[in-house]
């Protein structure tokens, strides 16, 4: 680490773009199309969402981590084995932690936090970025991803929980007189809270940051 | 250190080195995982035993303050010790078995005896109004994995007080609704025995289609969820019956 620190400072330019370019224009699930999965299955509601997205920033970041500084050592021909051993023991080490600590939210996550393993997001930033590069910026690049997962995650959760349950974070934000049977108006839309529906956001998301981003659209 | 610098200037790409590597690695994660999971261990039971008591307070109707309490497992405890004072464990032919604590009873380890060897966990509940209530636990299988549960009855013996369900996978928004209060809900009131004696056990029967209104043994099915539904009436049969020999002798001495 005091290597780098003496050639540039830790938050340079390029370092920072590390962290926010995969936030926004190399998004890993909007750009990138990798994690889809996961991202229709823990968002009906928003705070499994925000655990699922914590935990994910914490694999990607640490995997990142511990990959780059074992990277001179590793034996070319078993790499993506010891690349899925050091996920799987970051992914247990999660998975523990969590039932100790938020029980609640580990039940509703239930199998998906083990299946951070088989996240391509991760496994996809060890080959590409971890292997070649210095701890200090694979760590910010784990960040990065982690986050511009999470940030998708949690804005379709959000718009899940709102539009399917009334309610955000378990608080109630439209009021029950709306509701059809008080005499009100409103009905909850029972769409949102099948996968199809966060399909259909990820798909809106997409559109906006196309349209807002020319550079994205294919040829 | 000269075995280390020894490893360090070997081939990368040779068949010891590489076998040597995943040796390591082994035994360094196979110790950090065993040291977290040592760690880990209590706080983890802890939740498990407070959800427990959770679901059994909630078959009485007592878990009013439990999200809003700051200490959580403290509240669970305090709680289950007010309404619960006394647990037993029977067997099949009514007679109490001393030595036993029906908390710690593993439902899935009872449920593969014989039943004559069966351990049958109880808890009794007293209510605030001095009112007595039994509390039997249930365990059967859905159609994913486990479905458990427990049935609350009144001191009758025969009319359920209230019932809960939960499950480890069923299909959200089939299967899963059993866990809903609107689903428990049909169970107050139901009878589990024929007639007023508690001679004839008649469990009470899912109902596909929905249980007519004066049905006293049956509650609706639910649609879609017909798997899940009739492994929750499997349940509940399997799980009363056995206690039958122990309410008798209750009814006997009251």
């Amino acid at each position: 680490m005091s290597e780098i620190k003496e050639k540039e400072p830790l938050f340079s330019a390029k370092n920072l773009k590390l962290l926010t370019e995969p936030i926004d224009s190399k998004n890993p699930v909007t750009v990138l199309v990798l994690g889809i999965c996961s991202a229709l299955a823990v968002t009906v509601k928003l705070k499994p969402a925000i655990v699922m997205a914590i935990s994910v920033i914490v694999v990607t970041a640490f995997s990142n981590l511990i990959i780059s500084l074992i990277r001179k050592s590793i034996p070319n021909r078993i790499r993506i084995i010891v690349q899925l051993v050091v996920i799987a023991s970051l992914v247990i080490l999660v998975d523990q932690i969590l039932k100790a600590y938020v029980y609640d939210v580990s039940k509703q996550l239930s199998v998906f936090v083990g299946l951070i393993i088989t996240n391509c997001i991760i496994m996809g930033r060890l080959e590409a970025f971890a292997l070649g590069n210095k701890p200090w910026p694979s760590f910010l690049d784990g960040i990065g991803n982690g986050l511009g997962y999470g940030l998708i995650l949690v804005i379709v959760a959000f718009f899940r929980e709102l539009l399917g349950s009334g309610t955000i974070l378990g608080l109630r934000v439209i009021p029950l007189e709306w509701y059809v049977k008080n005499g009100g108006f409103y009905e909850n839309n029972g769409m949102m809270i099948l996968p199809p529906m966060a399909l259909i956001t990820v798909g809106i998301i997409i559109w906006i940051q196309r349209s807002r981003n020319r550079k994205l659209i294919e040829e | 250190m000269s075995l280390l610098n020894k490893i360090k200037s070997m081939d990368r790409n040779s068949n010891l080195y590489t076998f040597l590597y995943a040796s390591g690695m082994v035994i360094v994660v196979a110790m950090l995982l065993a040291i977290a999971s040592t760690a880990l261990k209590p706080a983890q039971n802890k939740n498990i035993e407070t959800e427990k008591k959770i679901d059994i307070l909630r078959s009485i109707g007592k878990t009013d303050g439990i999200d809003e309490a700051k200490n959580k497992h403290k509240f669970v405890a305090e709680a289950f010790q007010k309404y619960i004072p006394e647990q037993l464990v029977v067997n099949i032919n009514g007679d109490t078995i001393k030595g036993l604590e029906a908390f710690n009873i593993d439902m899935k380890v009872e449920l593969s005896k014989p039943l004559e060897q069966r351990n049958l966990p109880l808890y009794v509940a007293k209510l605030d109004d001095g009112s007595i209530k039994y509390i039997i636990p249930l365990r059967g299988r859905g159609l994913w994995g486990p479905i458990w549960g427990y049935l609350a009855l009144n001191s009758d013996l025969k009319t359920i007080y209230g019932a809960t369900f939960a499950h480890q996978g069923e299909t959200p928004g089939l299967g899963a609704e059993i866990a809903t209060p609107e689903f428990q809900k049909q169970f107050r009131g139901k009878t589990i025995f024929e007639g007023d004696s508690i001679l004839t056990f008649t469990s009470v029967k899912v109902v596909k289609g929905g249980a007519s209104p004066d049905d006293t043994h049956g509650v609706d099915a639910i649609s879609g969820g017909t798997i899940t539904s009739k492994g929750l009436e499997k349940m509940l049969s399997d799980c009363l019956e056995p206690y039958q020999n122990y309410f008798e002798k209750i009814h006997k001495s009251l």
